[in-house]
């Protein structure tokens, strides 16, 4: 029997990382990487070889995470990079992104698939502005559980009192951020190590886990809603095989609820209804769906269902409205939200034609206050805006389901992605 | 309470048929690059389960460089043919009879770089506008900035610092006439992954993955398997050793590993131990720091 059997089982955590550019983010995560275990020799060699280079006194842990070469040649970094690492617990997914200028579009990315943010303060700072920006990003794309790490605990003499004033500067803030369930608080040192994987023994105050402990075990079962039925039709199959003649099943990845044969549906916009009959993961028969599988579903009755289209349950529907209002992160470098403009909006697997109807404001995201007399939606911006859609959006709001409540905007002549959007 | 906690294999499975099931609705004539790799193998089998009881709807494009493990082009074949996809080959030969592409020389020779004309070349002649490969984010840092939907301009190059941000499972497929795409379903999976997901799913691999008595020579401090392509030259002695592939790539340079693993629970156990990345033993990531980087940008997988 093999010793890794057991890891068949092993759950999964999705989690990002913010800080300011010398929080000592890259180093945190090249030291969960290498405490853990996770790292490989040719890497550190590699590692050794440049910190040598560089003339670093000793094996600099950040240059695990070291970009691209045009990263470097430019002096800029990348957006989001992705880290992967396992115990035998967790399998973990660590969405890195760097603490430049183009820091909000970036963490609103990273941020938008993780369960769990890591927020980093500098000991010897304390909360910061940025501390309060990277809270809030956290709570807007309802990222359910943040930890603190009070990094370069080192250099204040793994003093209780400047771990006792961030957690108190931080709780004060926090109060006023939604979403948020869970919030701990753990004193660190990326540099040498204290309390990321292994207990430190320079803070004996410190009863709490370590910054590993607590990934492993922090309870995350709660992100999926498995309330609300939701299945947006991503492809219809059909064989047209001799064996299969008949067969019409709707593929797609659940969004929300559980659904079972048997089961009375509505599919939208179309409002026919009928029942499930089978639900398949590929070739097997199962007895129930929930997200975020995919799975596909034959129905009862014969009626018209396309891509784009979404199933519910009859007795408990989704919105279906043209008329939409959101919070908008606007990503665009080179042009700027304009009244009247026309996007294409992308929702589940659905896209339609879209066109801003109001600003209302913008969030000064460091004070958390509205702004309402400058409505000119530039780089990082993140507001409220009322959209009409060509043809109606069967949603949810964003606080209820982030995959049926997430949308984004296409500039039609660039077709680049300019703005990430969560439904009120 | 019922419980509805999905395992990490069965939630990167779902994620993997999502991302198949998005190419096959946003591109008009998108296809699967199949090497006949354990990362192509799963892709390929992750295709067949998104789109049963229908067939695979994209090609196998397999672009082969002509120096090929023989026994990846007879798995290639059994597997086009059991899972009933259509298979698609460019050749490197070709594009060097051609004259598109020059031959390297040298002792180090490899075919690595040049498939990247073929296939751009493959890309063309059948006006594929999309091609899923089976590249993983943890296997080198330049795929580590990669999107599931990685946008190519006309040229088939990838552009790292103007890729379009990619939110929640939100996948922008538009594109200018003359554009392409390259999509990535197994982004997310690490080489652990790979192998309990075959394990778990009973996936069929070509026997190199396997250790073996081999005879072998060791050139470049990396032990290849001899064969046509790899005869000993002068100085180099033939070794019967016990080893295995931890990667298929141009035989010619593809190292063995000294493995007494020879099956998938002796594999796993090896690569839960594992002092070296997996493209450790491959000669082209080791030319410099940067050429993945490099590759990808002109066009590689």
């Amino acid at each position: 029997m093999s010793d890794t059997t057991g890891y068949l089982d092993m759950d999964l955590l999705r989690l990002t990382t913010a800080g300011s550019v010398d929080d000592g983010k890259s180093t945190l995560i090249g030291r969960l990487l290498y405490d853990s275990k996770n790292t490989f020799d040719d890497q550190m060699e590699a590692v050794e070889l440049s910190s040598t280079k560089r003339g670093d006194e000793h094996i600099n842990l950040a240059l695990l995470t070291d970009g691209l070469k045009a990263e470097r040649e430019q002096g800029i970094t990348i957006d989001v990079a992705y880290r992967y690492f396992a115990t035998p617990k967790r399998k973990f997914i660590v969405s890195d992104t760097p603490g430049h200028i183009q820091y909000t579009r970036n963490m609103v990315t990273g941020a938008s698939t993780a369960n769990l943010a890591i927020i980093l303060v500098d000991a010897r700072h304390g909360v910061i502005e940025q501390t309060m920006r990277h809270a809030f990003i956290a709570s807007l794309l309802r990222i359910q559980h943040i930890v603190i790490c009070v990094n370069k605990m080192d250099l204040v003499d793994y003093a209780e009192k400047a771990y006792n004033k961030v957690v108190e500067d931080f709780k004060q803030f926090a109060s006023r951020l939604e979403n948020v369930v869970d919030v701990s608080f753990i004193p660190i040192s990326a540099l040498k190590g204290d309390n990321v994987v292994d207990q430190s023994t320079n803070m004996d105050w410190y009863h709490g886990s370590t910054l590993l402990y607590h990934l492993e075990t922090v309870y995350v079962g709660n992100q999926e809603n498995h309330v609300e039925a939701r299945f947006p039709v991503q492809w219809v199959i059909r064989p047209q095989s001799d064996e299969f003649h008949d067969f019409r099943g709707f593929a797609g990845r659940v969004a929300g609820g559980v659904f079972k044969p048997g089961d009375e549906i509505i599919v939208h916009p179309s409002g026919f209804t009928t029942k499930i009959k089978k639900i398949y993961s590929a070739d097997k028969n199962i007895d129930k769906a929930f997200s975020p599988l995919s799975v596909t579903i034959t129905t009862e009755d014969e009626i018209d269902i396309s891509r784009g289209n979404m199933i519910s349950k009859t007795n408990n529907l989704p919105k279906v409205n043209q008329d939409i209002e959101a919070m908008i992160c606007w990503f665009s470098e080179t042009s700027k939200l304009a009244n009247r403009a026309k996007y294409i909006i992308r929702h589940t697997s659905n896209e339609a034609r879209a066109v801003v109807k109001e600003v209302k404001y913008k969030v000064n995201i460091n004070t958390l206050h509205k702004v309402e007399d400058d409505k000119d939606f530039k780089l990082n911006d993140i507001g409220k805006i009322t959209l009409r859609t060509s043809a109606p959006l069967i949603y949810d709001s964003y606080r209820k389901n982030r995959s049926t409540g997430s949308f984004i905007l296409i500039d039609p002549q660039t077709n680049e992605t300019i703005a990430a959007g969560m439904i009120v | 309470m019922e419980n509805y906690n999905l395992s990490h294999l069965k939630q990167l499975e779902s994620e993997a048929i999502f991302v198949l099931r998005e190419a096959a609705a946003q591109f008009d004539t998108p296809a699967l690059l199949f090497s006949g790799g354990k990362d192509s193998i799963v892709m390929a089998y992750l295709a067949y389960k998104a789109f049963y009881p229908a067939k695979i709807p994209f090609p196998l494009v397999h672009i082969d460089t002509g120096h090929n493990f023989p026994e990846c082009l007879t798995f290639r074949d059994a597997f086009a043919k059991q899972y009933k996809a259509k298979l698609i080959i460019g050749s490197v030969q070709k594009s060097i009879d051609d004259g598109s592409v020059k031959e390297e020389t040298g002792l180090n020779a490899s075919r690595n770089a040049l498939q990247t004309v073929t296939l751009l070349d493959t890309i063309e002649e059948h006006g594929f506008d999309a091609a899923g490969g089976g590249g993983r984010r943890d296997e080198e840092k330049a795929r580590a900035k990669e999107r599931f939907f990685s946008h190519r301009n006309d040229f088939g190059e990838w552009q790292p610092q103007n890729q379009r941000p990619e939110l929640w499972n939100i996948f922008n497929g538009r594109k200018q006439h003359g554009e392409h795409f390259r999509f990535f379903p197994i982004s997310n999976w690490t080489e652990m992954d790979i192998w309990q997901y075959i394990k778990a799913e009973n996936i069929e691999l070509p026997s190199l993955y396997f250790a073996r008595e081999r005879q072998v020579i060791k050139r470049s401090g990396t032990y290849l398997e001899v064969n046509e392509l790899v005869q000993p030259r002068e100085g180099e002695t033939v070794e019967t050793l016990v080893t295995r592939f931890r990667t298929m790539g141009d035989a010619t340079i593809t190292g063995a590993v000294l493995s007494d693993a020879a099956d998938l629970d002796a594999i796993i156990d090896e690569v839960a131990a594992a002092r070296e990345t997996e493209r450790g033993n491959r000669a082209d990531d080791k030319r410099s720091e940067t050429s993945m980087e490099d590759r990808k940008k002109e066009g590689y997988f």
